[in-house]
C-alpha cells in the first residue's frame, strides 16, 4: 500500500503542533550532531584519507605490539571482572534476598551498593594503592611486605570487580525478588535439598540475568579508563593506549581507527545484552512474586554467608573510607600522626583548587538540568507519542550508552577540532565550556533517559491522553501533567546527571583545555605522579559534595515530592 | 444543573471509514476497522459494542482524534475533523482507567479543561461545583483521587469530562474497573446525566446488558465492520445473524425448513414438525434456523416440539433446562421455578414458544 492517509493525517496533526515539531527537529540535531557525527567522523578518518579509501591505518595500528596487547589485556580483563562481578553480586543478592539477616548487615549492602554511585570512578584505585601499594598501609606495615607489585593486571581486575559488582548486585536483587517462591517450595516439596533449589531452579530461571550482569560489567570493564590509568602500570588497556595514542604519540589517526576498535567491541556486546539477553532476561522472570518468600534461618547458612558478606562489604567501605582518611596523614607511608589538614590547604593555596571545584561545579550545574529536562523528553517522546524519526531518537539515546567514554572524546577531537568534517565550519566550539557541557549531556544522557522510559512506562497513557483530549496542547501536556508526575525521577536524574558529570574523566581528559581546570583531571595528575595525599584531599572534597547533592536530593524527595502526596493517604 | 448543557449537541457522522494495523507478528496488514458507515443523531446514546478486537476502541480512538483513520471521513457537527488534534475536537472522553491526575485533587481535576480554556476563576468554581453536584462529590471536592473509591473516582472522571461542555462524550469501557453492583448503578447513573444534558454520548463496552440498559442504538461490531445496528429491542429480537444473536444474550438456533406463510407467520418445519415463526419477507423453500430465547420457550409434557431432558438445574430465578430436539441442545430459561412441575434428567417432554418470540434466519 502506498502512502496511507493515517499516515499524512498523522504528519499533518504533527505539523499543527509546532512545538513538538521544533522540539523534534531539534533533538534530531543535536543527537544527529553530538552523538552520531563524532563516531561517523571517527570511522571516516580512520579508513578515507589523503589517498582515498584505505585500510591503511587499520593495518598499521594492527601492526604495533603494543596495541595487539592492549586488545588482549582489555578483553582479558573484562572477562575476569565481569565474571568476578557477577558472582560476588549474585551472592550479595542472595544472601539479601534469601537468607534472614541481621538489619545492620542490610544497612552494610545498603551503603556498599550506593558507594559508587557517589564516588569518582578512580576512588578504589587509589585507595589500593595506599593500602596495598608498595608503601601500603597493609602490605607494608601490616604484613611488612616491601616490594608487593598491585600495578598491572590483578591491580585491574580487584580494583574494576570492586567498583562494578554493587551493579551486579542490585540488578541481580531486582531478579531473585521477581522469582515466584512458589516454584522452588514446589521443588522444595518433592524431596529437593536447598542447594539441589538452587541448581535446579533459581539458577537456571538466572541465567540470561546473569549472563546480562556479565555483559554489562565487561563492557564497563573494557570501557572503564580510570582504573586502569592509575593502578594500571605498563599494563594498557584499550582506554588508556588511545590517550596515549593522543596525548603522547600525537598520533590522531592512528587513535581514531584504534577508538573504532574499542567502539566496535563494545557495540557487539551491547548488541548481545540489549537485543538478546535483556529480552531473554524477561521472558523467563515476569510478573511479581506471589507472596512473601520464607527466609532461610538454619544458622549453617546463615551465618557463614553472612559474615562472608559482611566482611566484603567492611571491606569495601574500608577502601572508600582509606581516601578521606589518607589525606589527614602527614605522609602518607611515613609518617601518620599527628594527624593534619595540610593537603586540604594545600589544594587550595598551592594547586588552585579553587577554581577547579568552581569550574567543575559550575559545568556541572549548567549541564545537569539540560540533561534531566532533555532525557525526560526524549522518554516522553519515546513511550509516549507517535511520530516519525522516533526510533531514530531512541535508537541512538540508547546507542550512546554503549560508547566509551575514551571513543567519544576522541570522536570530538576528530569532529570538532577543526570544525564539521575539517571545514572549519564549528570550530569555535571546540576548546571551549560549551563543549565540556555536551559531552558531559551526552554522557549522562542515556541513564537519564532509560530511567526516565521506566518511570513513563508506569504511567498510564489515558492520563496524558486525557489532558490532550481535553484541550491541552503537547507543552501543556508535558508541563501539567507528565513532568508533575515523575518529578522524583526528574529530581533523581538531575543529580545522577551531576554526579556523574562532576565524576566524569574519560572523554573529559582528551578535550579540556588549560583554561579550565577539572577535579578529576587534576586527581588524575596528581595520581599519576604518586602525589597520593593531595588526590586523596581532592577526592574527599569531591565525594562531599557528590554525596551532599545524594543527601540533598533523597530530602527534596521525601518533603517535595510527588509521590509524598501521594504515598501519604495509602 | 442550570448552567449546563446551554452548547447543542453535536452529531457525529463517520463517512466510509477503516483503519489498517499491521500484525505484528506476521508483518501483514488487515483492517482493525472497515468501511464503517454511521450517523449518530445528536443528543442520542450511542453504543458500540462488541467482542475484544472487533474495533470499536479503535473507532472510538479516531472520533477521539488519538488515531487517524486511513480511509474516509470523520464529521462532528457537519465539520470534517480529520486534520484536528485531539485538543482541537470538540470531545472528552472517560477512560477505561479513569485517567484521573493524580498529583491533582478532584476539584483541580475537574477544572483542568475549563483552565485551559482560559475561563475566569469564579465561572470555572461556578461550574465545577455544579458539575460535582450533578455527579454528587460534591464534599469530595479537596480529597486526592486515590482517597477515592472506584466509583468515585469514575465519577470524577465523568465530571472532568462533562464540565467542558463537549459537543460529544465519548466513553471508553468506563465501567470495566468496577465490581457488577456498581457497574449497574453508575450506568443508570450515566444515563440519567446524559439524558439530563442532552448531550451527545457515544459509548464502548464489550457488556451486552450494559449496552441494552443505557443506548439509544447499538452498533454491533465484529472483525472490523458492523454487524449490525438497531434499537436494544430490535437487536434482541430480530438479530440478522447468528453472531449477533448469540452475542447479545443467549440463544438457540433450531434448524428447520421454510414451506411456506400464514397470515404474519411463516411456516417451518421442525424434524417433519410444523411450527409458526413471526416473519414478514421469509418466503417458502431452502433451509433456515429459528432463533429462539431461552426465556422465550415453555416446557411441559405437552408441546409443540417433543425433547429429551438433559440437564436441569435450580438457578434461583429460574430453573435451568438442556434439552434434546431431535439432533439440536436447546437451552431453556424457565421463570420462576416455584410450583411449577420441574423436570428431571431423562424425562421426556416438549417444547413450546409464541410465534412473535421467534425469529428467522436464512442460513
Amino acid at each position: 500500500m502506498a502512502q496511507r492517509q493515517s499516515a499524512s493525517l498523522d504528519r499533518k496533526k504533527l505539523m499543527a503542533d509546532p512545538i513538538m515539531m521544533t522540539t523534534i527537529v531539534l533533538l534530531i540535531a543535536f543527537l544527529t550532531l553530538f552523538i552520531l557525527y563524532p563516531l561517523a567522523i571517527l570511522l571516516v578518518d580512520s579508513m578515507y584519507g589523503s589517498k582515498g579509501l584505505s585500510f591503511d591505518t587499520f593495518t598499521r595500528i594492527f601492526q604495533m605490539r603494543n596495541f595487539r596487547t592492549a586488545i588482549t589485556n582489555t578483553l582479558k580483563v573484562g572477562f575476569v571482572v565481569g565474571i568476578l562481578s557477577t558472582l560476588i553480586g549474585l551472592l550479595f543478592a542472595y544472601v539479601e534476598v534469601y537468607v534472614k539477616m541481621r538489619k545492620a548487615v542490610g544497612g552494610l549492602f545498603k551503603v556498599v551498593s550506593m558507594l559508587p554511585v557517589v564516588s569518582p570512578p578512580f576512588v578504589l584505585s587509589l585507595s589500593m594503592i595506599m593500602l596495598f601499594g608498595r608503601a601500603g598501609l597493609i602490605t607494608r606495615f601490616a604484613l611488612g611486605i616491601y616490594d608487593n607489585n598491585i600495578y598491572g593486571y590483578w591491580g585491574i581486575v580487584v580494583v574494576q570487580t570492586l567498583t562494578f559488582f554493587p551493579v551486579c548486585y542490585m540488578m541481580m536483587k531486582g531478579l531473585l525478588k521477581n522469582i515466584d517462591p512458589s516454584m522452588e517450595e514446589a521443588s522444595r516439596d518433592m524431596g529437593a535439598s536447598r542447594w539441589k533449589v538452587f541448581t535446579t531452579v533459581t539458577l537456571p530461571l538466572l541465567l540470561p540475568g546473569l549472563g546480562n550482569a556479565f555483559l554489562v560489567t565487561f563492557i564497563e570493564s573494557i570501557a572503564d579508563f580510570a582504573n586502569p590509568m592509575i593502578i594500571g602500570g605498563s599494563y594498557d588497556t584499550l582506554a588508556t593506549t588511545i590517550y596515549l595514542q593522543i596525548t603522547g604519540a600525537m598520533d590522531k589517526e592512528g587513535a581514531a581507527a584504534m577508538a573504532v576498535v574499542l567502539l566496535c567491541i563494545t557495540l557487539a556486546m551491547f548488541a548481545v545484552q540489549k537485543y538478546y539477553l535483556e529480552r531473554k532476561t524477561a521472558a523467563t522472570l515476569t510478573g511479581k512474586a506471589s507472596r512473601v518468600r520464607m527466609l532461610i534461618e538454619d544458622k549453617s547458612v546463615t551465618i557463614p554467608l553472612t559474615v562472608l558478606c559482611s566482611l566484603a562489604a567492611v571491606f569495601v567501605i574500608m577502601m572508600y573510607l582509606c581516601v578521606p582518611i589518607g589525606a589527614l596523614f602527614p605522609t602518607w607511608g611515613y609518617k601518620f600522626t599527628p594527624l593534619t589538614f595540610k593537603w586540604f590547604e594545600q589544594v587550595f593555596t598551592r594547586y588552585r583548587g579553587l577554581q577547579a571545584f568552581r569550574d567543575s561545579f559550575v559545568l556541572s550545574l549548567i549541564a545537569a538540568p539540560i540533561t534531566a529536562l532533555l532525557s525526560m523528553i526524549i522518554s516522553y517522546l519515546v513511550v509516549k507519542r507517535k511520530f516519525r524519526g522516533k526510533g531514530f531518537i531512541e535508537a541512538v539515546s540508547i546507542l550512546a550508552m554503549a560508547v566509551p567514554g575514551t571513543v567519544l572524546g576522541v570522536g570530538y577531537i576528530r569532529g570538532f577540532a577543526n570544525g564539521l568534517f575539517h571545514t572549519g565550519a564549528l570550530s569555535g566550539l571546540y576548546g571551549t565550556g560549551a563543549i565540556l557541557v555536551i559531552v558531559f549531556i551526552v554522557r549522562s544522557l542515556p541513564t537519564g533517559t532509560r530511567s526516565g522510559i521506566s518511570a513513563l512506562r508506569q504511567i498510564d497513557k489515558s492520563i496524558e491522553e486525557s489532558a490532550y483530549d481535553m484541550g491541552a496542547d503537547s507543552l501543556k501536556v508535558f508541563t501539567s501533567v507528565t513532568l508533575p508526575l515523575i518529578k522524583d525521577s526528574f529530581l533523581s536524574g538531575l543529580v545522577t546527571a551531576f554526579v556523574r558529570s562532576i565524576t566524569a574523566i574519560s572523554a573529559i581528559i582528551l578535550l579540556v583545555t588549560p583554561s579550565y581546570l577539572l577535579i578529576t583531571v587534576q586527581i588524575n595528575e596528581f595520581a599519576e605522579k604518586g602525589a597520593y595525599s593531595i588526590a586523596c584531599a581532592f577526592a574527599t572534597i569531591l565525594i562531599l559534595i557528590t554525596y551532599g547533592s545524594v543527601l540533598l536530593m533523597n530530602f527534596i524527595i521525601k518533603h517535595f515530592g510527588t509521590s509524598r502526596k501521594v504515598k501519604e493517604v495509602e | 444543573m442550570s448552567g449546563m448543557g446551554k452548547k447543542e449537541p453535536k452529531g457525529v457522522r463517520l463517512d466510509h471509514i477503516s483503519k489498517i494495523y499491521q500484525n505484528p507478528k506476521t508483518g501483514k496488514d488487515f483492517y482493525a476497522v472497515h468501511d464503517v458507515e454511521l450517523d449518530i443523531e445528536p443528543g442520542s446514546f450511542v453504543t458500540l459494542l462488541g467482542p475484544s478486537g472487533c474495533g470499536k476502541t479503535t473507532t472510538l480512538r479516531m472520533i477521539a482524534g488519538f488515531e487517524s483513520p486511513d480511509e474516509g471521513e470523520i464529521y462532528l457537527g457537519g465539520e470534517p475533523i480529520n486534520q484536528l488534534t485531539p485538543n482541537k475536537r470538540d470531545t472528552a472522553m472517560v477512560f477505561q482507567s479513569y485517567a484521573l491526575f493524580p498529583h491533582y485533587n478532584v476539584f483541580d481535576n475537574v477544572a483542568y479543561g475549563l483552565k485551559l480554556r482560559k475561563m475566569p476563576r469564579e465561572a470555572i468554581r461556578e461550574k465545577v461545583t455544579s458539575i460535582l453536584k450533578l455527579v454528587e462529590l460534591s464534599d469530595m471536592e479537596q480529597r486526592m483521587t486515590n482517597q477515592l473509591s472506584g466509583g468515585q473516582q469514575q465519577r470524577v472522571a465523568l465530571a472532568r469530562a462533562l464540565v467542558v461542555e463537549p459537543g460529544v462524550l465519548l466513553f471508553d469501557e468506563p465501567l470495566s474497573n468496577l465490581d457488577a453492583k456498581l457497574r449497574v448503578q453508575m450506568r443508570t447513573e450515566i444515563r440519567r446525566i446524559q439524558q439530563a444534558l442532552g448531550i451527545t454520548a457515544i459509548y464502548v463496552t464489550h457488556d451486552q446488558s450494559e449496552a441494552m440498559a443505557i443506548s439509544d442504538n447499538i452498533i454491533l461490531m465484529k472483525d472490523g465492520v458492523i454487524a449490525q445496528m438497531g434499537s436494544p429491542t430490535e437487536i434482541y429480537y430480530h438479530p440478522n445473524s447468528e453472531f449477533v444473536a448469540d452475542f447479545i444474550g443467549e440463544c438457540n438456533f433450531l434448524p428447520c425448513t421454510v414451506k411456506g406463510r400464514e397470515g404474519q407467520d411463516a411456516v417451518a418445519e421442525v424434524n417433519g414438525i410444523p411450527v409458526k415463526v413471526r416473519s414478514e419477507t421469509d418466503a417458502a423453500g431452502g433451509g433456515a434456523e429459528i432463533v429462539l430465547r431461552p426465556e422465550a420457550i415453555e416446557i411441559a409434557e405437552q408441546g409443540m416440539l417433543p425433547c429429551t431432558v438433559e440437564l436441569s438445574c435450580f438457578m434461583g430465578s429460574y430453573q435451568n433446562y438442556h434439552v434434546r430436539v431431535g439432533d439440536t441442545l436447546v437451552k431453556i430459561a424457565d421463570n420462576c421455578p416455584i410450583g411449577k412441575q420441574v423436570f428431571r434428567v431423562g424425562d421426556q417432554a416438549a417444547i413450546s414458544f409464541r410465534s412473535e418470540c421467534a425469529h428467522l434466519l436464512k442460513v
